[in-house]
């Protein structure tokens, strides 16, 4: 597939800008700390070493390459382009998340910080940052919302039985935008002990640049993959979009392949017209939030808006930067879908293919299961799954107990339409 | 000179410490905060901050966070916040008025027009929380064309060539932050302040006025030893959550708080 001839995509530039987004809007505490990481991250890229021990923890601890899955049974049901899972779910902790915390655990380690932190919203970042901190030997606090922590027990616990703190965050919408807001005044407090592991490409620089580059992993995998399976590139790449880490790491490989293009799938809860979702992309404006500007749900007055979806993952009222300049440029583009519509998803994966995605990851598949009937058996669309749907039995089931449309509560099911 | 400007150098002539007061608009009524205002003046204070109230103040520890929430709960906007300075104005055109807030809600209102219903209605400048020097050529430009002071601050952990290029950007004053950590924090080591204060007058002329866990009138007199002035915040917005209930017993407490503290930073 031709490259283009379009100057190389460098983004961001030395201030962390993508196009007009991003930068660093943070309380100047903070800049000293900020200067610091950049500035050993950037020694550490270009460091033979150190990327040879990242890439010996994403083999031997995460378990790494995942496998670029050729979902059949999914493809035949829906008719249309060949579907193919990148497997995130198989890494070690369940999901994605664990590559980034590999890398910053490390960072970490070098800067000799004893002490990390980390908001998290599904509980998967909690985990992966949980589990690197135990690896490492390092204390662990993690900030989560009050209603996060209700709808995510199961990693609540895993956080504690890896030896973490978990503080439940009763401020504000008590979902993850406050969890942040926690994490970055206890960073401020402890800044001289504790570095900040952010979970997604979002944040003051150089967050969303650092840990789009731990996520790209992802794509540079997925890449060599499809090559090897079909000998060309896949027409489009869909993923879930919360922060946008997921996503952000299976596009970014994928920039200059001119050919291949970028779906990202926001959670529009109930629906973009009830203005209950969690979908800044598709619905919201720009703004500055946690560090960074990009598109926000935000009231006429710049204030943030509370979010809806029923995966706690999503549910946040912002988007990594970088997705931000993306949409702008026209290079990705993004959709949002519903929580029926993840539901069914999420029914379906586990119907045909004996897989149970993660809710966030569900939004994704939904998209798949719109879009794949519509397209030529020779098209091939790659999907991330990011990450494995274990942490969400209880939702799911509450779900089903209700009887909540678009969900079959009947034990032996229908086959999807 | 702009009014902030003009005040804080007769401050420095007559060698009286600035005792800058705190309170979040809105909080805890929207008819709440003029009253409130003429009575910190009555106090002793010399510059008056006002809060504009955010719905992620990431920088803030509990009591403005919960200030800030009272206040949103009334309905506040930026345009209410103006009002209110507005009519504080009307009997009041000597003391500077000062905004503080969050970048948002400047950006949503655009900064042209802030700038200049600002101006319009007497606020004389604003320190924005998590705008950096770096980020803030766009409403920095806004704000000079209409002779407003945005004020910049300085932390423990900003290096001394850091400060040197903050300080030349900054009008109004230096607004050093004393400790690493949020609003309302009690962990307060004077020492460290007055080692960071003279550090910072090194590099600049502007006066220094500290805030950041000053609490009460001997953590007030302490710091004011080493800096043009102290803020006090945090205290204040407790008291209004207090009295939420009464709110014509606002005015008086606040006068008789911030009493004590003017006495503290004027006794010899
Ligand atoms: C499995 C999974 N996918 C996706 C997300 C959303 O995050 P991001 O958009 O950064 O990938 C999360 C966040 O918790 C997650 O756990």
């Amino acid at each position: 597939m031709p490259r283009s001839n379009r100057p190389p995509y460098d983004a961001p530039d030395a201030d962390g800008r993508f196009g007009t987004y991003g930068g660093r809007y943070v309380a100047e505490t903070l800049i000293s700390a900020l200067d610091e990481l950049n500035a050993l991250y950037g020694e550490l890229s270009a460091d033979r070493a150190f990327q040879d021990e990242l890439a010996t923890d994403l083999a031997r601890y995460v378990g790494r390459p995942t496998p670029l899955y050729p979902a059949e049974r999914l493809t035949a049901e829906l008719g249309g382009a060949k579907v193919y899972l990148k497997r995130e779910d198989l890494s070690h902790t369940g999901a994605h998340k664990i590559n980034n915390t590999v890398g910053q655990a490390l960072l970490a380690k070098r800067m000799g910080k004893p002490r990390v932190i980390a908001e998290t919203g599904a509980g998967q970042h909690g985990v992966a940052t949980a589990t690197v901190a135990a690896r490492l030997g390092l204390a662990c606090r993690v900030y989560m919302g009050a209603e996060d922590i209700e709808r995510q027990r199961l990693n609540v616990y895993r956080m504690r039985l890896l030896g973490a703190e978990v503080v439940s965050v009763e401020s504000g919408s008590r979902t993850l935008k406050d969890a942040m807001n926690e994490a970055m005044r206890d960073w401020v407090t402890n800044v001289d002990t504790t570095h900040y592991i952010i979970g997604s490409v979002a944040g003051p620089h150089p967050y969303p640049m650092m840990v789009r580059d731990f996520q790209a992993v992802i794509g540079r995998e997925a890449r060599s993959q499809c090559l090897e399976a079909e000998g060309r590139l896949p027409d489009v790449l869909v993923a879930c979009v919360g922060g946008g880490s997921n996503a952000m790491g299976l596009f970014h490989p994928f920039l200059e392949d001119e050919g291949v293009d970028m779906v990202g799938v926001e959670a529009a809860g109930l629906g973009l017209e009830t203005g209950r979702h969690a979908a800044p992309l598709a619905a919201g404006s720009p703004g500055v939030l946690h560090g960074q500007l990009t598109y926000l749900m935000q009231d006429g007055d710049g204030q943030i808006m509370e979010t809806h979806s029923i995966s706690a993952g999503l549910d946040y009222p912002g988007v990594g930067p970088e997705h931000a300049h993306l949409k702008d440029s026209g290079r990705a583009r993004y959709v949002a879908v519903t929580d029926e519509q993840a539901l069914e998803a999420f029914r379906m994966l586990n119907r045909l293919e004996g897989i149970m995605p993660a809710l966030e990851s569900s939004h994704a598949l939904a998209w798949v299961i719109a879009e794949a009937p519509r397209r030529p058996r020779e098209d091939i669309i790659v999907a991330n799954l990011s990450g494995r749907g274990d942490k969400d039995v209880p939702v799911v089931a509450g779900l089903l107990d209700a009887g909540a449309d678009g969900v079959d509560g009947s034990p032996d099911g229908g086959a999807p339409a | 000179m702009s009014r902030l400007a003009e005040r804080l150098a007769a401050q420095r002539a007559a060698s009286r410490k600035t005792l800058t007061a705190f309170v979040t608009a809105g909080d805890p009524a929207l008819s709440a905060t003029v009253p409130a205002l003429h009575g910190l003046v009555r106090g002793g204070a010399d510059v008056l901050e006002l809060g504009v109230p955010f719905s992620d103040p990431e920088a803030e520890g509990p009591p403005v966070q919960r200030s800030s929430e009272r206040a949103l709960a009334n309905g506040v906007t930026l345009e209410h916040v103006l009002a209110m300075a507005e009519e504080f104005r009307r009997d009041d055109a000597g003391t500077p008025v000062v905004l503080m807030g969050y970048l948002n809600s400047l950006m949503r209102m655009g900064y042209e027009r802030f700038a200049r219903r600002a101006s319009e209605v007497g606020v004389d400048g604003m320190i924005i929380v998590n705008l950096p020097p770096e980020e803030a050529a766009a409403a920095q430009e806004a704000f000079r064309a209409r002779d407003l002071d945005l004020v910049f601050l300085v932390a423990p952990t900003t290096t001394t060539e850091r400060a040197a290029r903050i300080a030349a950007r900054a009008s109004g004053f230096l607004y050093y932050v004393s400790l690493k950590g949020v609003t309302g924090a009690t962990h307060l080591d004077v020492d460290d302040v007055a080692r960071n204060v003279v550090r910072l007058r090194e590099v600049s002329d502007l006066p220094i006025q500290v805030g950041f866990g000053i609490r009460d009138a001997a953590s007030a007199r302490a710091v004011s030893r080493v800096a043009d002035g102290v803020v006090v915040g945090s205290a204040l917005v407790d008291i209004m959550g207090e009295l939420a209930d009464t709110p014509e017993s606002i005015p008086p407490r606040l006068e008789a708080w911030l009493g004590e503290l003017r006495s503290a930073l004027d006794a010899p």
